[in-house]
């Protein structure tokens, strides 16, 4: 039976910090803005962090859809900025979006998938008719080391999404997932800020993850990427999605609407969520959108999405990506390490 | 700053500012009163979730903080009256400029605090401008 | 209500108030309680009863039962005298008088001493700070970010909207009580301070600055009481209580009735000047609860002395100075003399006995006769306003 996405919200800090503004505190020669394609990041607030995110990105979600709380059977959130080790942010989340007690929840991670990982298995739950309605939320704050070339890109968000079997907003047609052991990138217990293998991360990791992911989709599907009205793809940077995009023939008129990584950096478990509810914020119904997520360790979930007539209702009743990423203070490098707590205090 | 079972008995309040109504007397609580004052044993009171919007009626701009809140200076905070009637304390998020009288407000999820590296972390409502692209 | 026999004080000490590294509270407590024993001329056999303000023994110096302290650090344990810890945040110390008058109206005891103490120094700052926060309401005030000092703010930032107080107004209450602190020899602070000066200081809780705020002080003072049938007995010069009252209100200042009034105040004082047979004219002195500027401009209105919302202006035009219609804090208030927070509501019943008994040296008030204290717990949880006469 149809099950796919009842509703969706997301939400933004406020603060941001231009990519020139690093650059030029660590003496960087170069065009960084350009070279990455992101002009500037999200910066969260000194009370922030990923429950915060996920609860404002719930809420929103909750708002649009007029959901009943009660009728959440499962909550799934993903990051990679959990504050706690152990205790989960789903928990959180749910009472404060007001919850009855008659739930499932459990965290995930899986680096900047975290968030797709959870639609898959609130999907799961939802289509056994097990549960009614699935919370899935994708939310980070994350983390760059001083000076080191992630600082231009990592970035704090997060997307909410309702998924059901009733009253669509967008139908779920099929998934196609990729998964192999491929320690590209990673971060160990304790430790503040992730390692990577630099260049590895490229070709081995999120191309070949998002394109074998894409492949499959797509056979599965019987579909071509003309087929598809919008695509969008995980952005780490605004370089890496557009050069996948072309390299699996989707156009830039497709990725446009859900690129927004130039003015917001990477939100890791955030990053395809967002860019699919910033394309969710433009697509009428009947249109159809191909979305490939990819978390470094690795793996990528492709999904192809069907706009329904729901979407109508629902989309303008709370704030658009296009609203956040308006709702612009600009910081200094000094107070964005001290937003960060970079500063050891 | 607090202590686990006290910060827990009140998260309804804290995250969702549920209160209390008197049906007697038609009279709003936040934060919840079991006895009204008003009617004291001729109270009829129900729990209440308030939306939380509001508007400032007075404030003030802390720059010298308590150890919990030190490295949030300077930080506003007003006593805010909800549309329903009651008054609380909270604070408010934006620039010690932006914030006047009569400003109205709505409320956002936020961290309050946290019992230093180890302990838990007190999540809360606190305030902004209501006006906004947002 | 009315007392069942009139109550006066035969003796009164004080200890110099400010930084007392040298001292222990138990150190202060033993000062202050000889001078005050001496001062009545009473023997320990004749005290028959201890009461002591005492707000935060415990965050201070992790002590409690500090009834039991005094009367052992006064020598009193082996007379078993009774001893009664009492506490209304910085209202303690009125409170304590106000019990132990009770006691001797009652006709349950003779003479009785009231006394009050804080050692706040032996602490951080920081820990100081959340310690005196506890005077607010630590579940929905303290706990969303409010500090003490901020909860003031807030009602000074009201008072100015609604009535136009300005900045200058309220630091013409630093600068009047400091003058007069020049003149007390047990005042914390003893130097002259300009409107400029408070102006710049550092702000803490907008607008209020640094030197609109009262420090953090160690010190100790105690009267002893007797009734006025026995006083003579004692003294050459007691000093008549004519009025005890005390009323409450909400804990928190949002639940107010109205954030630019402490009705716990108005209402204390109307009690008092009912029970004494009094109005407002007919006071020469007080001593009122500045332990910020604006407090005491709130304080002068809401005790009758001005309308409301003239309290600032009032001030500026030297109605409250030494010399004017009614001087206010004669002893350098809290924020010049300084705030030891259980003493000082003993503290201003000490500086009214002085100034009643025309030995105020420099700072006396000509011809004084009858005399006000008010002393507030938190930001108007408590109030305690006491009438005096020579």
């Amino acid at each position: 039976m149809a099950a796919g996405i009842v509703s969706y919200g997301v939400y933004l800090p406020r603060y941001r910090i231009r990519a020139e503004e690093i650059a030029r505190v660590w003496g960087e020669k170069e065009d960084m803005a350009k070279n990455l394609n992101v002009f500037e990041k999200s910066v969260p607030d000194f009370d922030e962090d990923a429950v915060t995110i996920a609860v404002e990105a719930a809420r929103n979600a909750i708002k649009r859809g007029s959901i009943d709380p009660a009728r959440l059977g499962a909550i799934y959130a993903g990051s990679e900025s959990h504050p706690y080790a152990v205790k989960p942010t789903g928990t959180i989340v749910g009472e404060a979006i007001g919850v009855d007690h008659e739930l499932t929840a459990a965290d995930f991670e899986f680096a900047c998938k975290a968030g797709t990982a959870a639609v898959q298995a609130c999907l799961g739950l939802v289509s056994a008719n097990l549960i009614d309605l699935g919370l899935a939320i994708g939310t980070d704050t994350s983390q760059g080391a001083p000076g080191d070339a992630l600082e231009y890109t990592a970035a704090a968000g997060g997307a909410a999404y309702i998924i059901g079997r009733e009253n669509l907003a967008a139908e779920i047609e099929g998934f196609y997932s990729f998964t192999t052991d491929t320690p590209d990138f990673w971060r160990r217990e304790g430790m503040p800020y992730p390692e990577h293998g630099g260049r590895f991360t490229g070709e081995p990791g999120y191309f070949k993850h998002v394109a074998s992911a894409t492949r499959g989709l797509l056979k599965k599907m019987r579909t071509i990427p003309e087929d598809y009205d919008y695509a969008v793809f995980h952005q780490p940077n605004g370089k890496f999605p557009v050069r996948v995009a072309r390299m699996l023939g989707f156009s830039m008129d497709q990725i446009e609407p859900g690129l927004v990584v130039p003015w917001i950096g990477n939100t890791y478990s955030g990053s395809s969520l967002i860019g699919l509810a910033a394309t969710l914020d433009v697509a009428r119904p009947g249109e159809r959108i191909f979305l490939a997520s990819f978390g470094s360790g690795a793996g990528s979930d492709a999904f192809s999405i069907r706009v329904c007539d729901g979407i109508e209702d629902i989309r303008d009743r709370a704030p658009r990506v296009r609203d956040y990423i308006k709702d612009a203070v600009y910081l200094d490098y000094a107070v964005y390490a001290k937003h960060k707590g970079k500063l050891r205090l | 700053m607090s202590t686990v079972p006290r910060f827990w008995r009140h998260i309804p309040q804290r995250y969702n500012l549920v209160g209390t109504h008197c049906e007697n007397c038609d009279e709003y609580y936040f934060p919840p009163r079991t006895i009204c004052p008003n009617c004291r044993r001729d109270a009829k009171m129900k729990e209440y979730k308030f939306a939380g919007s509001g508007r400032v009626v007075t404030y003030t701009t802390i720059y010298n903080a308590t150890d919990d809140f030190k490295r949030q200076t300077p930080y506003n905070l007003a006593i805010i009256e909800l549309d329903e009637g009651p008054r609380l304390t909270g604070q408010v998020i934006c620039s010690p400029g932006e914030i006047e009288i009569g400003m109205r407000v709505k409320p956002v999820f936020r961290i309050l605090g946290k019992e230093g590296e180890r302990g838990i972390i007190y999540y809360g409502t606190k305030f902004v401008p209501a006006e906004g692209p947002v | 209500m009315r007392f069942m026999r009139s109550v006066s004080i035969i003796g009164a000490g004080c200890t110099r108030f400010g930084e007392r590294w040298d001292d222990s509270l138990r150190d202060l407590v033993v000062e202050t309680g000889i001078r005050a024993i001496e001062d009545a001329n009473v023997s320990g056999e004749e005290i028959d009863g201890l009461y002591v303000g005492n707000m935060s023994g415990g965050r201070f110096v992790e002590q409690e039962h500090i009834g039991a302290l005094i009367s052992d650090c006064a020598g009193l344990s082996r007379l078993h005298v009774p001893s009664t810890r009492v506490e209304a945040a910085c209202a303690s110390g009125g409170l304590a008088l106000r019990q132990a008058v009770l006691a001797v109206a009652s006709g349950y005891s003779d003479v009785v001493i009231a006394a009050g103490v804080e050692k706040m120094t032996d602490v951080t700052g920081g820990v100081a700070a959340d310690a005196l926060a506890a005077a607010a309401d630590r579940e929905w005030e303290c706990f969303f970010g409010a500090t003490f000092p901020a909860l003031y703010a807030m009602i000074a930032r009201l008072h100015m909207h609604r009535f136009g107080t300005t900045r200058e107004e309220l630091a013409a209450v630093a600068v009047k009580n400091h003058h007069h602190g020049c003149m007390n020899p047990i005042s914390q602070y003893r130097t002259e301070i300009t409107v400029d000066k408070v102006l710049k200081s550092p702000l803490v809780a907008d607008p209020l600055r640094v030197l609109d705020c009262s420090p953090i002080t160690d010190g100790a003072a105690a009267v002893v009481l007797a009734p006025t049938d026995l006083a003579r007995k004692f003294s050459d010069s007691p000093v008549r209580i004519l009025a005890a009252a005390q009323a409450s209100d909400t804990l928190a200042l949002h639940d107010r009735r109205d954030m630019t009034t402490l009705d716990a105040s108005v209402y204390a004082a109307r009690k008092a000047f009912d029970q004494a047979g009094l109005e407002p004219k007919d006071i020469d002195l007080a001593e009122v609860h500045d332990a910020f500027t604006i407090g005491e401009i709130v304080a002068i209105e809401d005790l009758g002395f001005v309308e409301k919302g003239e309290g600032g202006r009032a001030t500026q035009e030297g109605l409250t100075a030494i010399g004017g219609k009614i001087p206010v804090n004669t002893s350098g208030g809290l924020k010049a003399c300084g705030h030891p927070v259980g003493a000082t509501g003993i503290k201003q019943a000490y500086e009214l006995v002085l100034q009643l008994r025309g030995e105020a040296g420099e700072r006396q008030v000509e011809g004084a006769e009858i005399g006000l204290t008010h002393n507030v717990g938190g930001c108007g949880g408590t109030a305690l306003v006491h009438i005096m006469s020579r």
